[in-house]
């Protein structure tokens, strides 16, 4: 057990004594941060199944709509013969993107792997606060039944986008999902805020307070950079959306009026009072949510970044320009939300503001990714399956960046938004983008967390059908965006400008049966591999970073040993070093020459 | 780690994304085969050519930049594949030339984006067609006299209610009684600058006429202007692209671009027709699709 730079007095010791040796303690309630990042990591997949369900039944009704649909229609809407009916699948598009931001991206990325890589890779031996750490995670718990139990609830969950604009969202008579199915929503959405900043708040005191002698700021992986902006981004920006969300349900349950105009009259009811302005919650929303959108996707430009080096044999290019340009990610990024509000009724000239600035962040995001092309630039490329998933991120960032760009152009904007331009936009850069960086993550890490290998062959055949699924889904939608195809819309068809657009439709729907098929070979990968998978090492993949110095997988405390780092995470092909790779605890081949650093802080 | 030979197609795989996304792009811009309308919509708006001019301009822009990192990214996968070569690896922490560039470039071309389409989103929705600039003979100026809407368009759940703000029988325009009420069924003329006033009555709404470039989400309580110059007589729709509720897919109108001569003669029978029914608008056109 060892004891980092007498930083804290490892409160969770008791964990592991021989008193608390039950089941409950190590595996339910435990306080060690790799379960707590295990149960994440377990929870977030399987409301990944939900949400991929949901987006599944989406299609259907794209592809075929008001058909039967197969098998589970007859269970689900036995009353309608089958059919998904208008306001069940305007309950799945709000479900489905609920579930996916709030269950799968923003929980797998902190949650999972912040949870489980941060104290491994600043060499502590655990969280800060890992009392609070085993909360953020049971404070899930509330949000997943809420947001369950939404489902049973009157509209089968809550029906007005996962953004939740008022009056629809406001006004229980609107829509037969914004009675107590909202409600639900609204709490779980809050649960879910509250989990995050706990997390956040021990993220960012973990990542300052415990790193191992010798790990400077700049000597922190990627990744770890990652969890660290994305920390600081929740702990600034969450505060607004729980009091949005908690203005809403005022709204909803005691009659307040922030964001209901004076004599709004929805379907037949009044709303109690009035005075207040719909798109004060769209202002508040978006604080949050762009950031948000940013903390989907700073910790998997970090996991790519590491992956990519590794797999490269060769440092990454441009490390402090990769820290600087997250950061200005993170600062831009709260300056950026009136881009999703330029055909809001927001004050047109805002727009062109919020249009500067939104184009100003596109440049951060260039120098990442071409700062990631000069790492793969006289590499020695070895094509594993992490390396071919974070390859796909930067191929696939690409896309998701550019296509921001029409949408940052207002007067374009006039015309693809709310069109599947948008939904082309987000789902390459949270699905091809941050999805694709997390299987990335889980075949990299898996040796750590299991201590065997995931198969190689299912992983490249997982990836191989994965990629060219999800660019037949989602690349098409740039088509029919370029139309002016509507999301949202549980049939587009009776419009004459869309009628011929039923066969791509039918085309992307085939395509998302596919990849959510092909799942199916990651999930057999995943636990067979967790029992049967191939033994290794420390150490499988020849990599820098501390976690590889930990026994895999590590026990209570992580390292069997004081790590000492004396150089950055990115000294592969180094010339000092004797293999291809240069770990950061391993010391210089001429002691003396190299001072052993003094501690980060002391 | 073994090395396979099938190695060698990964590279070959990351080329068909540039290669197979420009592919797509090109078949669709082209409308060949069954991809027959699987562009733009056909603009019929004197305005919104501009918009199409944009989208062109940043399509070509990053469709290079597309091209050209995806060519880079196969290049680098296939040149430094480390099962073809046992070079050591280019031992090197980074660039700040290369740095310098790559930021400076980029900054430069968004700014340029930034400033470069201003004018044209201020005359979408900044600058409110004027008839008069005032005694100063400026535009923009506070004594302009800004144009009359021709008609208020409502939205509510899930229809689209007009109102032609008539003169009528009294004369003056401004009282209600005298207005043409129609749902659904927006009629304007071609070659006319056209200015609609917008509402929702009830949730949120988005007046969307992709054929027009024309979008603006409709708030309750805001009062807002839409403008635009339809200049091809014809018939296109009116899309609600704002989710309003369950019913909205069907939120669905109907826009009639003809000639001033028909648009008056519409008028006047429409007028006819309300006057001669006595129905009080709320009954008569709530029974919509």
């Amino acid at each position: 057990m060892s004891s980092v730079a007498g930083a804290h007095d490892a409160p969770h010791e008791n964990a592991h004594g021989h008193t608390f040796g039950s089941f409950v303690s190590t595996y339910v309630f435990s306080l060690d941060h790799k379960i707590i990042g295990l149960q994440f990591l377990f929870s977030t997949l399987l409301w990944f199944l939900v949400g991929g369900l949901l987006a599944l039944g989406i299609r259907w009704q794209l592809a075929y709509p008001w058909h039967d649909m197969p098998v589970i229609g007859r269970m689900l809407f036995a009353e309608q013969g089958g059919q998904i009916s208008p306001e069940f699948y305007t309950m799945l598009f709000t479900m489905h993107a609920t579930v996916m931001i709030f269950f799968v991206i923003i929980p797998i990325l902190a949650g999972a792997f912040g949870n489980y890589l941060i104290p491994l890779m600043i060499g502590a031996d655990d969280m800060a606060f890992p009392t609070l750490n085993m909360l953020s995670y049971w404070f899930m718990w509330p949000a997943f039944i809420a947001i369950g139990s939404s489902f049973f609830a009157p509209g089968n969950g809550a029906a007005s986008g996962w953004t939740s604009y008022p009056p629809l969202s406001t006004m229980q008579t609107a829509s037969p999902g914004s009675g107590p199915a909202q409600t639900l929503w609204l709490l779980g959405v809050t649960f879910v805020g509250i989990s995050s900043m706990m997390g956040s708040v021990n993220y960012m005191t973990t990542i300052i307070q415990m790193r191992a002698p010798g790990m400077t700021m700049f000597r922190l992986p990627m990744t770890i950079w990652g969890m660290f902006i994305t920390a600081v981004l929740q702990a600034f920006a969450l505060p607004v959306l729980t009091a949005a969300g908690f203005m809403q349900l005022m709204d909803r349950v005691v009659g307040t009026g922030f964001f209901a105009p004076e004599a709004l009259v929805v379907n037949n009811a009044a709303a109690v009072t009035g005075g207040g302005q719909p798109l004060l919650w769209q202002h508040l929303f978006w604080f949050y949510s762009h950031p948000a959108v940013y903390i989907m996707i700073l910790p998997a430009m970090g996991m790519v970044s590491d992956i990519i080096a590794c797999f490269s044999r060769k440092p990454l290019f441009g490390y402090k320009p990769m820290v600087y340009s997250i950061s200005g990610i993170a600062g831009l990024g709260f300056i950026v939300w009136g881009h999703h509000m330029f055909v809001s009724g927001m004050n047109p000239v805002l727009g062109l503001t919020f249009m500067t600035s939104t184009m100003l962040i596109a440049l951060p995001s260039a120098v990442k990714v071409f700062n990631w092309l000069g790492t793969i630039w006289g590499g020695n490329i070895q094509f594993t399956t992490p390396m071919l998933f974070a390859l796909s991120f930067v191929s696939m960032f690409v896309i998701g960046g550019l296509s921001g760009i029409f949408m940052a152009a207002t007067p374009v904007d006039i015309f693809i938004h709310d069109t599947y331009f948008i939904v082309a936009h987000f789902h390459y850069v949270l699905f091809a983008g941050t999805a694709m960086a997390v299987f990335g993550g889980i075949y990299f890490w898996f040796p750590k967390m299991f201590g065997r290998m995931m198969d190689e062959r299912l992983g490249k055949v997982h990836f191989l059908l994965t990629f060219v699924f999800l660019n037949g889904t989602f690349f098409t939608m740039h088509i029919l965006g370029a139309v002016g195809f509507p999301r949202r819309l549980a049939d587009p068809y009776h419009y004459e400008t869309f009628r011929h657009l039923l066969p791509m439709n039918r085309f992307m729907t085939w395509c998302a049966i596919g990849m959510v098929g092909t799942q199916i070979i990651f999930a057999f990968n995943f636990f067979y591999s967790m029992f049967f998978g191939r033994r290794v090492g420390r150490n499988p993949w020849g990599a820098n970073s501390l976690e590889w110095a930990a026994p895999s997988p590590p026990g209570h405390g992580n390292f069997d040993f004081q790590p000492i780092v004396y150089r950055g995470p990115y000294e592969y092909g180094s010339p000092e070093s004797d293999t291809d790779y240069y770990p950061q605890t391993q010391p210089p081949p001429t002691p003396g020459a190299h001072p052993v650093p003094s501690p980060a802080h002391s | 780690m073994g090395y396979s030979r099938w190695n060698r197609w990964w590279s070959i795989l990351f080329l068909l994304v540039p290669v197979l996304g420009v592919a797509t792009f090109a078949v669709s811009m082209a409308e060949v085969g069954p991809f027959h309308r699987h562009w733009l919509p056909d603009n019929v708006n004197e305005f919104g050519g501009v918009i199409d001019d944009l989208y062109y301009f940043i399509l070509y822009l990053t469709g290079a930049i597309f091209v050209g990192t995806g060519l880079a990214q196969f290049w680098f996968m296939w040149k430094y594949d480390g099962g073809q070569h046992s070079e050591p690896v280019k031992y090197t922490h980074g660039s700040h030339t290369l740095e310098v560039v790559w930021s400076i470039l980029p900054a430069a071309t968004l700014l340029f984006i930034a400033i470069y389409q201003m004018n044209a989103w201020a005359d979408q929705k900044m600058r409110r067609p004027v008839i008069d600039v005032g005694s100063d003979q400026e535009e923009g100026t506070a004594d302009d006299v800004y144009q009359e809407p021709l008609a208020v368009v409502t939205g509510r759940q899930f229809e689209w209610r007009i109102r032609y703000v008539l003169p009528g029988e009294d004369g003056k325009t401004g009282t209600s009684d005298d207005d043409l009420h129609i749902v659904n069924d927006l009629h304007i003329p071609v070659n006319e600058k056209v200015v609609l006033q917008i509402e929702s009555q009830d949730v949120l709404h988005s007046f969307f006429l992709p054929n027009l470039r024309v979008k603006q989400d409709v708030v309750p309580g805001m009062k807002q202007f839409v403008w635009f110059q339809a200049n091809r007589t014809g018939v296109y729709d009116i899309v609600c692209a704002e989710l309003c509720g369950w019913g909205h897919y069907k939120m669905k109108g109907r826009l009639t671009v003809e000639s001033r001569s028909d648009f008056d003669r519409w008028v006047a029978e429409q007028y006819a027709l309300q006057q001669s029914t006595q129905l009080p608008m709320t009954t008569s056109m709530t029974e919509s699709e």
